[in-house]
């Protein structure tokens, strides 16, 4: 079954303190040459049915108005099948 | 007046907040998230903790529910609304007040004595302080770093609708030491630190935040 795939991430201008955070754990665990992390979530949505336009276009007003807050976020839409492979639209 | 708080599932500081209502010299009613009712109230408050655990952000889930329905739509008529930490968060969720709130820049949950000012003592909730008014009022939060685009910023300082601004030390990375603001309309403010904490000698950090209470019966008056 396809699944609607919504990722979610601060936007580029807002600060990321657990992206931070992270950033700043990675070479005290001897991880090195990582210059910025971002912390994002995803969301895997499995719709009944098709993934049509007009279910694409209910994600995308979803996205707007819970998933994300347009004011420190940003979102993207993408259909995936079941093991994980983006499908095109 | 009659002055409603909400209770939301997660909600912590609904007593403190009914509590600094009785003291500020009103009724307080308490109200339910899951109802489409505010009791025939003239004023609410939405009060501090992590409503719906804060699933999701801050806040995001509170804004759907039923007396949220009620409360935006009083708040458009001009009743007033103050929201306190999570409260806050809610009314910038609800898109109420403008921008939103992010984890603090160093990560850490704080619980500190804040010195505050009153920038503006024309609110529904500011009106009982003199303007440029320096207080101390308990700040207690995780998520509290206030953000909004420049262009946002700017208005809300050229409109004069920053309510209250940290003195001292930024705690938790708030854009301009923004610690409250309010609507064009003066009637929905959003705050970050805890004024209901500070009501008491017995208690907290002095009566600096009994103000907030009390500026209610002068603008009914007003």
């Amino acid at each position: 079954m396809p699944r609607v795939v919504v990722d979610v991430m601060p936007k580029p201008e807002i600060l990321d303190p657990q992206g931070k955070a992270v950033q700043g754990a990675l070479p005290r665990l001897g991880f090195t040459g990582v210059s910025d992390v971002r912390q994002g979530k995803r969301f895997e949505l499995t719709v009944d049915g098709e993934v049509t336009d007009a279910v694409l276009e209910q994600v995308h007003q979803m996205a707007e108005t819970l998933l994300s807050n347009p004011v420190i976020e940003n979102f993207t839409v993408r259909i995936e099948d079941a093991a994980g492979a983006e499908v095109l639209a | 007046m009659k002055v409603g708080v909400v209770t939301f599932p997660g909600s912590l500081d609904e007593v403190d907040a009914q509590r600094a209502v009785r003291i500020g010299g009103h009724e307080a009613v308490a109200l339910w998230h899951g109802d489409h009712d505010l009791r025939g109230v003239d004023a609410v408050v939405l009060p501090g903790g992590f409503s719906y655990g804060d699933y999701l952000r801050c806040g995001a889930i509170s804004r759907f529910s039923p007396v949220m329905t009620e409360v935006i739509e009083a708040a458009g008529r001009g009743m007033p609304v103050l929201g306190i930490c999570n409260g806050f968060q809610i009314l910038c969720e609800s898109h109420l007040l403008p921008g939103a709130l992010i984890r603090n820049e160093r990560q850490k949950f704080l619980c500190v004595d804040q010195r505050l000012r009153i920038e503006n003592n024309r609110t529904a909730w500011t009106s009982s302080y003199d303007e440029g008014a320096e207080v101390v009022i308990a700040l207690k939060n995780g998520e509290g770093s206030f953000v909004a685009d420049t262009e946002t910023l700017d208005r809300l300082e050229g409109e004069g609708r920053v309510v209250a601004r940290y003195l001292g030390d930024n705690p938790n990375g708030s854009l301009r030491a923004i610690a409250g603001i309010s609507n064009e309309r003066g009637n929905v403010v959003g705050l970050m630190p805890h004024p209901e904490h500070s009501v008491e000698d017995l208690t907290g950090t002095g009566t600096d935040g009994l103000g907030f209470f009390t500026s209610l019966a002068a603008a009914a008056f007003a």
